[in-house]
């Protein structure tokens, strides 16, 4: 019954996606990433499984000041980012109800939030005037097009897909691609693509808030583990040293 | 012990429903004291556990360790593998990710696939129609109470099987045979210290590596844990690729190179099941005069090559979505995994055999 959708691949082509190096030590990023977050995103996404507090205490920020700034419901800062649209009302109204963010940077990957965050483009045959690049006929408006402007597409679908995109070695600029700027935002391209930067470090410390933890305890024990090999091999050497 | 005792206190933190699940878990990622490192030493001790089996198994195979008079051993670790496969499938279940919840419905839906009593086996084994909350909740109770027990009753019965008969060498030589006037093997040497201090070297080497992915890898790129198990289950929406975990993997290729005969995935599902049930009789089907790869000829060599190649190719396919090439390279690695025990009663007797010393080699 089920076995055969299982052999038929997905027609979803890849798209090559930019790359970033996302950094959870970089606060002052993460504490911007929140806030475009908050402001932007937590209108229909929810991150239900990330506590205000948690991600106050972990971005050095002062519990009152994301109480005062970041909190916009009746929340305590204890509590999990939720919001309140329904998911069924939000299912009549997008098609689909937009996902929970605070894993979607594992399931994703940062370099795909990267890209699909700065490829949306004009297309009027779309309910919200919009399409995407890497994720086609996606029921999510440019909810960012005030910061970024309005981007026109002139290529065919099948050249999207695999448009070719170079960065100049003299000014650092993205040159080729299929996507132009027809309308500025209020930010410049670069202004733009760190915002986005800033946003996808964020969910990408939200999809994983112990990152760092975990890298500070591995690499005692693995330093302890080294050391204690050289004893254990010298002990085995030693008792073996008498046979054969 | 590492998964008995984070899976312990990973169950303390726990909710076993459809509604509770997935959420319960980023409960212990997140707000239980270091419960990301229990569960991801459970995620990747899981893993782990099937390394060290694939090489316990494979060096049983370099060794003849399968052979007279160690069949019964061969065959408690055998019955160990098998349980062990359920165990890390109901396991996988838990989490309640996409992942999970579809893994499980294939697998499930295979019992389905049996002849005249396949739908009703699968509606028992799910105890619904689809995978639901009814079949998380036994999974749960199968995962953390009954095969455990059955695992570790396994166990000592391997070990028990073992102490009858002692440990195999690299030259398959029984050292039982010759004792000095004290009744002790002249090639054997005291567990304690030499093997007790040689394995604590061992243990440190992998637990360098098992710490290194927990703490910096816990997803090992995906393979570990899988990127589509980090959205809650889904029974609407089926995700683009589903591929079972790694270990699962050359099985899994296997399935999917045998094509349906009259609209039935049944013979699939004979040969997957039969690559597991074959291993069984591995130690009736050697027919060499000489247990230890050191002393075979050189089919049983080039089989014994052929055969691994073809079980991580099959690993490999099983990963990755098929096309019409990967299919037929499928059936053919299938072929020669069946190849290798199939023709292993000639071979093993034809080829010429180097003589086995007396005494322990150095």
């Amino acid at each position: 019954m089920v076995l055969l959708p299982v052999a038929v691949q997905a027609a979803g082509a890849k798209v090559p996606l930019d790359n970033i190096d996302v950094d959870h030590t970089d606060k002052a990023s993460l504490q911007r990433g929140m806030t475009t977050f908050v402001n932007y995103c937590m209108g229909c996404h929810s991150a239900n499984y990330q506590r205000f507090e948690r991600a106050a205490t972990d971005l050095e920020i002062p519990v009152e000041m994301v109480e005062e700034n970041l909190i916009f419901g009746n929340q305590k800062v204890g509590e999990q980012m939720t919001i309140a649209m329904s998911p069924a009302d939000a299912g009549n109204w997008f098609g689909a109800p937009p996902p929970d963010l605070t894993l979607e940077s594992r399931l994703r990957g940062d370099d795909w939030l990267y890209t699909y965050l700065r490829s949306f483009y004009k297309d009027d045959s779309r309910p919200w005037g919009v399409n995407n690049v890497v994720f086609k006929d996606v029921g999510m408006p440019n909810v960012l097009e005030g910061l970024q402007g309005v981007q026109s597409n002139h290529c065919t679908p099948e050249e999207l897909l695999h448009q070719e995109k170079k960065i100049d070695p003299l000014t650092g600029k993205t040159m080729g691609g299929c996507l132009t700027l027809s309308k500025k935002g209020s930010q410049s391209a670069e202004e733009f693509d760190k915002t986005i930067y800033d946003l996808v470090n964020f969910m990408s410390y939200m999809g994983n808030p112990v990152m760092l933890e975990s890298k500070r305890i591995g690499t005692n024990v693995l330093i302890f583990l080294a050391i204690f090999f050289v004893f254990a091999f010298a002990l085995k050497k030693e008792y073996w040293r008498d046979i054969h | 012990m590492n998964q008995l005792l984070t899976g312990i206190w990973l169950t303390m933190s726990y909710t076993p429903t459809a509604d509770g699940a997935f959420a319960s878990i980023e409960y212990i990622m997140r707000d239980v004291e270091y419960g990301w490192l229990l569960r991801y030493m459970h995620s990747t001790g899981a893993s782990a556990f099937f390394v060290v089996v694939y090489l316990h198994m494979f060096r049983g195979l370099l060794y003849g360790s399968y052979r007279k008079p160690r069949e019964l051993v061969w065959i408690f670790g055998m019955a160990i593998y098998l349980a062990l496969m359920a165990e890390a499938f109901m396991g996988y279940l838990l989490p309640w990710g996409q992942m999970s919840y579809w893994g499980a419905q294939v697998i499930v839906s295979l019992f389905s696939a049996v002849p005249v009593i396949g739908p009703e086996l699968s509606e028992w084994i799910r105890g619904d129609y689809v995978i639901s909350g009814i079949t998380l909740n036994r999974f749960f109770s199968l995962h953390v109470v009954a095969l455990p027990i059955v695992l570790l009753g396994l166990v000592v019965m391997h070990i028990i099987a073992l102490h009858e008969v002692g440990s195999n060498n690299p030259d398959g030589i029984e050292i039982k045979d010759k004792k000095d006037e004290n009744g002790i093997p002249l090639d054997g040497i005291p567990f304690h210290p030499y093997y007790s201090v040689k394995d604590i070297v061992g243990v440190v080497v992998f637990l360098f590596v098992f710490c290194m992915i927990i703490f910096f890898f816990p997803e090992m790129g995906g393979y570990f844990i899988e990127k589509p198990n980090f959205e809650p289950a889904n029974p609407l929406k089926t995700p683009e690729h589903i591929a079972p975990v790694w270990y699962f993997t050359p099985f899994y290729a296997m399935l999917r190179a045998i094509p349906p005969i009259a609209g039935s995935q049944f013979p699939g599902v004979v040969v997957m099941g039969g690559a597991i049930a074959i291993l069984f009789v591995l130690p009736w089907l050697d027919r060499s005069p000489v247990k230890s790869m050191r002393y075979k000829g050189w089919w049983s060599k080039i089989w014994l090559v052929i055969f691994a190649i073809s079980f991580v190719i099959l690993g490999y396919l099983g990963v990755v979505a098929s096309s019409p090439g990967r299919t037929l390279v499928a059936q053919i690695c299938t072929a020669l995994y069946f190849a290798y025990f199939f023709l292993m009663p000639f071979y093993t007797r034809m080829e010429k055999t180097k003589p086995v010393p007396e005494r322990v080699t150095g």
